[in-house]
């Protein structure tokens, strides 16, 4: 429904140019469910905007319900746009804090024509309030965006999403500034309109346990200098992660539980500062950290995004190599 | 042996509503060398505690009662009862703080070699060689190369570089005490890692005790000796970790840990908790937790529980429920 196809995008910076996304392909069915994970710099923010259409391609193209989409205009482009919304990190910055909850949800209401007259509007915000778990409504018609708590605020983001029927909701760090004890309701209501409104649903964080957690019937995507490298379902990525970064990762991330955390196996990297953007390795970007480096093929070819067994696509050279030998008969 | 023994301190903030009862009779040790954990949600009063500690706290804050006794060998002082020149020559020489936001610690326009010698000046390092020896061994033990990063400016250096420069910056003394905030939250996770890492290695290798404080369980069950739960201003739970971690005895400790998705292992059922953290200005009655509490009967609503001892004597959890808590968790939760 809709796909990233071979995106590339660049932006000039006072170093140089840098290609914050290269070559990335990402195709979302009606009702999926996927996390983008990686670090800061890996692209995962530029990917959602671009996803969203709030960035142009350099190259490649957005694709929704089969059209190219920075190919259409007047009303296809309308229909993209309501199509897809994006809910930030920071409800506190996307918020206008001088607009009380009943403003901020009935402007997108009256521009769309989806409400006529304060009392058509007042309606449909009730319900739309109730649907992302606020309520009473009525309590939280007249209230400015400091008048309520980070989850409030992120739940009024969400309904602010909804006002437009998207079929693509992209989540930036939806639930990264918020305690840990309401993380879950909140991903949990994003689940719930995924399974209530067939929304599609992309969520970008940097927190694998989340990912793993929001993504259990979906797939994550692993992203990595600008580049997809790993894209598999979440169970079987996290419990046998392919790309030696993912593994890497994973083997890092510590662990509410003592014996686990003080357990896990750490991957060895060859080096431990990311390269910059302006001065990306060459082929593999990820080779002169890697701990399965080959010499004269990871530092030459940019590997490609592959499968491999069991639903999966990795982008590395050994990996694949490896995995489908494996899988190949004798 | 006891470094740093804290007794019911309290710190209050003046606002416009009146006064924040931020830290609410906090009491606590720390041994030498030791790694306390202070866990708890944004509003708990943990950063309010730390900064207390070192009287790092903002003007609008005012410390009402308690002692923060150190102890340096000697004869151990009351970091509440000394005067100005005092306290300033005991932060950093004898316990130093790593702030949260690695990029706004540093003065921007100086480059990293001033800093160090800036901080040592102001500490009575008076000679530059002596400084620039100590530094450069802090910066190689941080797995830095000081010849590159003493030249470099704040903005040249990437966000695990900066977080340490700043632990090497402030183990410059030779302190006793390490106080960080939040020290890896604005990591990426390789190198939060890196930071994990080197913090229990220097640790081991230099002796100092660390007081870190984080809403993140996991960086708790990875380098902490003992966790401190804080809700409200006030200590809820206190034991080692893996007491803490496998045998919970108040219900917010378990529920913060039903709140976290784990990697590893079974993804199990998660919750988050009911409600939100309570207005400081005005306390809820009896146990502060109580209105979000499943545990939570009347008695709750009128009586503010003290820390008791639960399993063991070392294990202590402010709760009048906990043996329903313990019967409903069982033996092991994590």
């Amino acid at each position: 429904m809709i796909e990233l196809d071979r995106v590339t995008r660049t932006f000039s910076t006072p170093g140089g140019t840098i290609t914050a996304v290269s070559e990335v392909s990402l195709a979302f069915g009606a009702g999926e469910v996927m996390c983008l994970v990686g670090e800061s710099g890996c692209g995962k923010t530029t990917t959602g905007r671009l996803l969203a259409g709030l960035l142009r391609p350099s190259s490649g193209r957005l694709l929704f319900d089969g059209g190219d989409v920075w190919a259409t205009r007047g009303a296809d482009l309308g229909r993209f746009r309501r199509g897809v919304q994006l809910v930030h990190q920071d409800p506190y910055a996307s918020l206008n804090p001088v607009r009380t909850v009943y403003d901020t949800l009935s402007a997108p209401l009256f521009r769309h024509g989806k409400a006529r007259g304060h009392d058509g509007a007042v309606r449909l915000i009730r319900a739309l309030l109730e649907r992302v778990g606020l309520t009473p409504p009525d309590d939280l018609l007249p209230k400015y965006p400091h008048q309520l708590s980070g989850g409030q605020r992120q739940r009024v983001a969400i309904a602010r999403a909804l006002t437009v029927d998207p079929r693509v909701i992209v989540a930036d760090e939806a639930v990264s500034m918020v305690d840990v004890s309401i993380r879950v309701t909140l991903l949990d209501l994003l689940l719930g309109l995924r399974d209530e409104l067939g929304v599609t649903i992309v969520l970008i964080t940097h927190d694998l346990a989340v990912a793993r957690y929001f993504a259990r019937h979906g797939r994550i995507g692993v992203m990595y200098l600008g580049r997809v490298v790993e894209l598999a379902p979440a169970e079987r990525l996290v419990a046998d992660p392919a790309h030696p970064y993912t593994a890497a990762l994973i083997g890092a991330v510590p662990e509410a539980d003592p014996a686990v955390t003080r357990a896990k196996r750490r991957v060895p990297l060859r080096g431990t500062e990311i390269p910059s953007l302006l001065a990306l390795p060459p082929g593999c970007a990820f080779h002169p950290r890697c701990p399965l480096f080959e010499a004269g093929l990871c530092d030459v070819l940019v590997p490609a995004v592959l499968p491999i067994p069991s639903e999966r696509e990795v982008a590395c050279h050994v990996a694949v190599r490896e995995r489908t030998r494996v899988a190949a008969p004798a | 042996m006891t470094l740093l023994s804290v007794r019911d301190l309290a710190i209050e903030y003046a606002s416009r509503r009146g006064a924040v009862q931020a830290v609410r009779g906090v009491s606590f040790d720390v041994a030498p060398g030791e790694i306390v954990a202070i866990i708890g949600e944004s509003g708990s009063g943990k950063t309010s505690l730390a900064v207390g500690l070192i009287r790092l706290t903002p003007r609008n804050a005012r410390t009402t009662r308690g002692e923060v006794l150190f102890d340096d060998g000697i004869a151990p002082r009351d970091v509440l009862e000394m005067d100005r020149e005092t306290l300033r020559r005991f932060r950093w020489r004898h316990a130093a703080m790593v702030f949260q936001s690695a990029l706004s610690s540093f003065n921007p326009v100086i480059d990293i070699w001033s800093q160090f010698l800036d901080t040592g000046r102001a500490h009575g390092m008076s000679d530059p060689r002596a400084v620039r020896e100590r530094a450069s061994e802090l910066l190689r033990v941080v797995h830095l190369d000081p010849d590159r990063v003493l030249r470099a400016y704040p903005h040249m250096l990437s966000g695990g570089m900066k977080q340490r420069v700043l632990i090497a910056l402030a183990l410059l003394l030779g302190p006793r005490l390490l106080i960080l905030d939040e020290p890896t939250t604005a990591l990426d996770i390789l190198t939060q890692r890196q930071i994990i890492d080197l913090l229990r290695e220097l640790r081991d290798r230099l002796g100092f005790a660390m007081v870190f404080i984080s809403h993140d369980l996991s960086l708790a069950a990875e380098l902490a000796d003992r966790v401190l739960t804080m809700y409200a201003g006030r200590i809820v739970e206190e034991a080692s970790v893996s007491d803490l971690f496998y045998r919970p005895r108040h219900p917010y400790t378990v529920g913060l840990m039903r709140a976290v998705p784990r990697l590893s292992g079974e993804p199990g059922a998660l919750a988050s908790i009911p409600g939100s953290p309570p207005d400081l200005v005005r306390p809820p009655s009896g146990c502060a937790y109580h209105p979000r509490c499943p545990f939570a009967i009347d008695r709750c609503r009128a009586v503010d529980p003290a820390l008791v001892a639960v399993d063991t004597p070392a294990h202590t959890a402010a709760c009048i429920r906990w043996d329903a808590v313990a019967a409903e968790v069982g033996a092991r939760i994590a």
